[in-house]
């Protein structure tokens, strides 16, 4: 492979994991992933409830936009 | 590359977004293509983000990347998080993009297709990305602070009041609004009801699977979810076609409407995670989906504009709603071009994530950009459908007739040809048992996008399927809007009426929870069930009624953007905030009067008012009347309060400005204290 095509694999890769990041970031994926890091624990029905437990003020006072 | 390179290219985009203009502007009498409104629209993105938001970054708000943003200082994890640019960028736009965008725009096509694009376009770049960006640097710069924080620090107790009052208003407004836009679309629509009404056990099984089958899976469980809900559509033609569950699912708009406010009040009420949240999840996955579709399906079909560039009705006797092309053009498409709303998403969590100071101009400017072109994408869809179908659709029956072959006959009768059973024959092919007189805006923008899609995947046989795609599309999503907005005018309330006694304050107290949502719900009830049984299609009083109240809010936070700017020294650039704010006030204050003072009945709620009270006097049996008089008279005071509001706003902010720059007053602004940032550390 020339290094054209290789940058454009490279760039097309990362715009693609990008998206993905956007995507955990907007349905509060990423948020969870900090949430465990911060409390060192691991995923569970436990850790996920509590988490919903601590960011659901958060959410509810955020509006929607029209 | 070589400057001239670079100069050339960018004299070329120009060249052609102006070739792409004028066509769009001095074509007459022949359709043209919608891929000119997009070529004109993406060439003006491209110069105006390239040079204009370049110019107010360095010039205006002087970016500096060595300045750490709260992000950075602030990491807690949790609220303050430093975020990849693209990643903010997705974030923001997904919390900015709701139904307005795709409403307004297809109201405002009764005018034709030229003046909303030029609006959208140029509001866009000039006014809305502005207020966005500098929005958004200025939260920035002070830690995250909301709009009406700023508004009371930077400009003075009454402007933070003002901005409270303004937000309290806009949201009860809006959610009426778009309330009644999902009424109007799924009134008499045993289809879109029963789609809708399964997106609930659709929700609570998400809930279930995401709580304790895959904890936090939620991409994974809101793709479960979007299939499960396209089972549901085609299982709501087989119930629209089975004559026992139809008439389960038929639904009159009044019955539609106290649903909607049961609705309302349990979502803010009652602890209903596991309904709410998936729901949530599923309706930004849906709207992420949708928005990206009908871009791809305009440019794979590349349709041909049906409307003309101006209709008759710019001198202000629409039938989807009064009022001439100015000021009314400019207030029915606010968030497409300028919408006051998005200074609270921009002072709200976005400049929590933000990791640079530069990446705002993306973030801020480029976001609105991207908001601005689903608006033409609204636009386009409107104006693919023939005139005369349009009108069919979008004209009350109180304009038209509520006979097929009258509304028809009239709508026929203003140019655009029409006939009943041409109506009949769409009717069917999209599933419903009629389209006329389908007021609120959703009906005519499903029926456009109905025909994209269907011109470009599965040709007329699946149009129905589009089409209450499309319905569900906007119904869920305006669902979750109604909610989300009740819930934060409970908190609001409840911040207020805490000061007067403090248990009201108290956000897990159930019987101030109930009294705020009660309160919060019969606001926006009011107003919704006032236009259910407006005579005029409802629209007609209630979207202006939006649009003067959200930009309204867009000039308060132009207010403070001013005074920011002339306070921190750079009063010669004041300009960049200040046009688009005289424009604003200009606009809304017109319509405004004219929605209070004007003669025509149609038009000036005080007319109506009258001569219903007229009516009244010769026939005193009519006692309905007495509330429509009330709803006129109620309108025309809100309208008048929220005008006067934003005038002691203005004129406040303005004595600050003429005190600062005739060196009364110091300029000095309210910035959280330079930190320089370890990120450009370690770029160096």
């Amino acid at each position: 492979m020339t290094d054209a095509s290789v940058s454009f694999w490279a760039k097309l890769r990362r715009g693609v994991e990008l998206v993905y990041a956007a995507l955990r970031e907007i349905f509060d994926e990423a948020a969870y992933d900090r949430f465990l890091l911060r409390h060192e624990t691991a995923s569970s029905c436990a850790a996920y409830a509590a988490f919903r437990r601590e960011t659901e003020t958060a959410k509810a006072r955020r509006p929607r936009c029209c | 590359m070589p400057k001239w390179t670079r100069t050339l290219i960018w004299l070329a985009v120009a060249g052609l977004g102006a070739f792409a203009l004028a066509t769009i502007a001095l074509r007459r009498g022949e359709s043209i293509n919608a891929m000119w409104l997009v070529l004109a629209a993406f060439c003006s993105y491209a110069l105006g983000y390239r040079f204009y938001s370049r110019f107010i970054a360095l010039k205006v708000m002087g970016l500096d990347s060595r300045r750490a943003t709260p992000a950075e200082r602030l990491d807690d994890g949790r609220d303050f998080i430093p975020t990849n640019k693209w990643v903010v960028f997705g974030h923001h736009f997904a919390a900015i993009a709701g139904p307005g965008p795709l409403v307004g725009p297809v109201l405002a096509a009764q005018f034709g297709y030229l003046p909303g694009t030029l609006w959208i376009i140029i509001g866009a770049l000039l006014g809305g990305c502005v207020q966005d960006f500098v929005i958004l640097v200025c939260s920035v710069r002070r830690d995250g602070k909301s709009l009406t924080e700023m508004a009371r620090q930077e400009v003075g107790k009454t402007g933070g009041f003002v901005a409270y009052v303004a937000v309290i208003s806009i949201i009860v407004i809006l959610l009426a609004a778009v309330a009644f836009v999902v009424v109007n679309a799924l009134r008499a629509s045993p289809w879109g009801t029963f789609t809708i009404a399964m997106t609930i056990p659709i929700a609570l099984l998400m809930g279930v699977y995401l709580r304790h089958v895959r904890p936090g899976k939620v991409l994974e469980t809101s793709a479960i979810g979007f299939a499960l809900t396209m089972l549901a559509i085609f299982g709501g033609q087989w119930v629209s076609q089975t004559p026992s569950w139809a008439a389960a699912f038929t639904l009159s708009g009044a019955a539609l409407t106290v649903i909607i406010i049961v609705y309302g009040f349990a979502a803010s009420a009652l602890p209903v995670w596991l309904l709410l949240a998936p729901r949530d999840y599923l309706s930004t996955f849906v709207k992420l989906g949708t928005i990206a579709s009908l871009a791809l399906g305009i440019f794979a079909v590349s349709p041909q504009l049906h409307m003309p560039a101006l209709t008759q009705f710019i001198d202000g006797t629409g039938p989807v709603f009064a009022g001439k092309i100015f000021p009314f053009a400019f207030i029915t498409i606010a968030c497409g071009a300028v919408s006051g709303f998005h200074a609270l998403i921009s002072s709200g969590t976005t400049p929590k994530l933000i990791m640079r100071e530069t990446e705002t101009r993306l973030v801020g400017y480029g976001a609105m950009m991207a908001e601005s072109s689903v608006a033409v994408m609204a636009m386009i869809a409107a104006c693919v459908l023939d005139p005369g179908v349009y009108f069919a659709i979008s004209s009350p029956a109180g304009i038209v007739g509520a006979a097929p072959a009258a509304a028809a006959a009239t709508i026929s009768g203003w140019g655009y040809a029409v006939t009943a059973d041409q109506m009949a024959a769409l009717a069917c092919a999209v599933g419903e048992t009629t389209l006329f007189n389908r007021t609120g805006g959703a009906p005519t923008f499903a029926v456009g996008m109905a025909q994209i899609f269907a011109s470009s995947l599965g040709g007329q046989a699946v149009m129905a399927i589009w089409y209450h795609f499309a319905i569900m599309f906007e119904a869920l999503f305006i669902l979750t809007v109604l909610d989300a907005g009740t819930r934060v005018g409970r908190f609001m309330l409840q911040d207020a009426l805490g000061h007067f006694w403090k248990p009201l304050g108290r956000t897990s107290w159930y019987p101030s929870i109930l009294l705020t949502s009660g309160m919060v719900v019969a606001m926006w009830g009011y107003f919704l069930w006032e236009a259910v049984g407006d005579p005029y299609g409802g629209i007609n009083s209630l979207w202006p009624l939006f649009g003067i109240s959200n930009q309204l809010l867009a000039a308060v936070a132009l207010c403070v953007a001013t005074t920011i700017i002339v306070k921190s020294g750079r009063a010669r650039h004041m300009w960049v905030t200040l046009v688009p704010l005289l424009w604003l006030v200009t606009v809304t204050f017109t319509a405004a009067f004219q929605k209070v003072f004007d003669a025509n009945p149609r038009l000036g709620f005080w007319a109506h008012a009258n001569l219903l009270q007229g009516q009244l006097a010769a026939n005193p049996a009519r006692t309905e009347l007495s509330r429509l008089i009330f709803n006129d008279r109620l309108d025309a005071v809100v309208t008048a309060v929220l005008v006067s509001l934003v005038a002691v706003v203005v004129l406040e902010a303005a004595a600050v400005w003429w005190r600062v720059i005739t060196g009364r007053t110091p300029a000095q602004v309210r910035e959280a204290p330079f930190v320089e940032s370890h990120y450009e550390k370690e770029a160096a």
